[in-house]
């Protein structure tokens, strides 16, 4: 079966700032980060949407102790949004000092951008992720 | 199904860095097991083995073949399980499957594990391999950033303020070390105090050092047979009771469920519903506290306490050996150490010499039922074991 919506092409569209995900024809439902079958219904029939990339920030944590390769990065804010469309999505949050973040910040709103991470020897290439920033 | 039986147990000393490989710790604690079986490695006719990094850690892929040969089971059927931490639990369920079908009669089920050797930024890189590659790593999760996560989610969502919730989350950790200084195999034979849990360095917020299991080094093992040869090897076989197992998808698909992992809930449920036991019957369980939140999280999940509710019930010294449910008298994850591919045998090997009544100082007096839960990922896998006395 082909793939409605794959990695390289949500990562592709990223990169523009386009958030896309996949709307069941079956039951309305939105899937996003995409996958081959509604994540609700499991139904198969799905159109590629454009989402808002807008949402609210569910949980956060700060990084201080990083993975091989992402030293410089560090301390880097990683949070879990809500998007308005319904789907919970990771990203990092900029604009905000990663030493002072608390959980007051859970429940604030948040507009997407993004950022790409190159890749390691480990991965398969270069891939966008979505980068937030407070306000809508 | 045939009852199926544990009657060797074996298990190396968990450390840091140290220089055998997996292959040979995997030996260690499966010589062990088969002496104590009364066995030899001729007897093995299939062998389990969980291990989910030792192609990062030493450039060895399918160490299972070269296990099965180093111990003397020459050309039996060798099989590895990679489910990140539950690696070798998913192992011993496949493992007492094969048994319980009447396939094969006498298998040995283990794992082994150098994650300690590869240091913390690979350790921490690879770790982070059972996280989606393509929808959270990029965003730089870690292993402890995944419960970081988890661990503000539970604070907002049972309004537990954080403070209070990180005061629960030490005394986890004190429990851990308490019963770690106690276990002659552990990584960390040594009691702390909720004071140095709060003062360690800060890895992922709200998450200190001391909240981490550490990276380790070790190996476990198990001989599982069926009940007719059971009776026949030994006067105290621990029977399995029932398994239970259930996947999901990242954290992000979790998310009608956070911070409760399903997966653990319908594994448990399916482990209950198989050994027609409750919560309420178990002496002694082994659970995933990979995070010291995750005890909590799991407590709640597997039952024993309702829902928000663990943390107090940590702090009351109700999952201290004598308490409601006695927790990880080995140490756990924390202070026994986290090889992650030996891990769940591991923790079936201290049910199994606690049901026996071997554990010396750590004991948990007149255990008759125990359970195992192991943690893969984020929930990827999630895989229960109950155990009973068989005498």
């Amino acid at each position: 079966m082909e793939h409605k919506l794959n990695f390289k092409q949500y990562s592709e569209a990223l990169k523009e700032n386009k958030l896309l995900g996949l709307k069941c024809k079956q039951c309305g439902d939105i899937t996003v980060p995409p996958k081959i079958a509604c994540g609700k219904c499991y139904g198969t029939d799905l159109d590629i949407v454009e989402l808002s990339g807008k949402g609210k920030i569910q949980t956060f944590t700060t990084v201080f102790v990083p993975p091989e390769g992402r030293e410089d990065e560090c301390p880097y804010v990683i949070v879990l949004v809500e998007l308005d469309e319904g789907p919970w999505i990771m990203g990092n949050l900029t604009g905000i000092d990663p030493n002072k973040v608390n959980m007051e910040i859970m429940g604030k709103s948040v507009k997407m951008g993004h950022a790409v991470f190159p890749g390691d020897k480990f991965s398969a290439g270069e891939e966008a992720r979505p980068v937030f920033s407070l306000g809508t | 199904m045939r009852k199926v039986a544990a009657v060797g147990v074996g298990m190396t000393k968990f450390s840091g860095k140290q220089d055998k490989t997996v292959v040979e710790l995997f030996a260690e604690a499966a010589i062990d097991a088969i002496n104590e079986a009364n066995l030899k490695p001729k007897d093995i006719q299939a062998l389990f083995m969980g291990n989910a990094l030792g192609d990062f850690a030493e450039g060895q892929a399918q160490p299972q073949a070269f296990a099965a040969d180093y111990i003397g089971a020459h050309h039996i059927p060798a099989n590895k399980y990679e489910n990140a931490c539950a690696s070798s639990t998913a192992a011993f369920r496949d493992a007492f499957l094969w048994v319980a079908s009447g396939f094969y009669d006498i298998v040995l089920v283990g794992g082994a594990e150098t994650a300690a050797k590869m240091g913390t930024p690979l350790a921490t890189r690879t770790f982070a391999m059972a996280s989606d590659s393509r929808y959270e790593y990029p965003c730089g999760i870690t292993f402890p950033g995944v419960f970081a996560l988890i661990a503000h989610l539970y604070a907002k969502k049972y309004s537990i303020p954080l403070e209070k919730l990180k005061q629960q989350m030490a005394q986890v950790t004190v429990n851990s070390h308490y019963y770690g200084a106690r276990n002659p195999k552990a990584q960390f034979q040594k009691e702390i105090t909720v004071d140095d849990v709060l003062t360690s360095f800060m890895v992922c917020q709200p998450l200190q050092l001391y909240d981490c299991c550490p990276f380790s080094d070790g190996g476990s093992a198990i001989v599982l047979v069926s009940e007719e040869k059971a009776k026949k090897l030994t006067q105290k076989p621990v029977y399995v009771a029932g398994v239970g197992q259930a996947s999901a998808g990242n954290l992000l698909s979790q998310k009608e469920y956070l911070p409760r992992i399903r997966s653990r809930e319908l594994a448990a449920e399916q482990s209950y519903k198989m050994s027609g036991l409750s919560p309420k019957d178990i002496d002694v369980i082994e659970l995933h506290d990979c995070f010291s939140i995750a005890t909590i999280v799991a407590l709640d999940s597997l039952g024993f306490f309702e829902y928000g509710k663990s943390g107090e019930a940590v702090e009351k010294g109700e999952t201290r050996i004598g308490g409601k449910i006695a927790v990880n008298p080995s140490g756990g994850l924390k202070a026994k150490g986290h090889p992650i591919g030996a891990t769940g045998t591991a923790q079936v090997y201290e049910i199994v010499r606690q049901l026996r009544g071997e554990c010396g100082e750590r004991q948990v007096e007149g255990a008759k039922t125990g359970m195992t839960d192991t943690l893969g990922g984020d929930g990827g896998t999630l895989c229960n074991v109950i155990l009973q006395r068989g005498w």
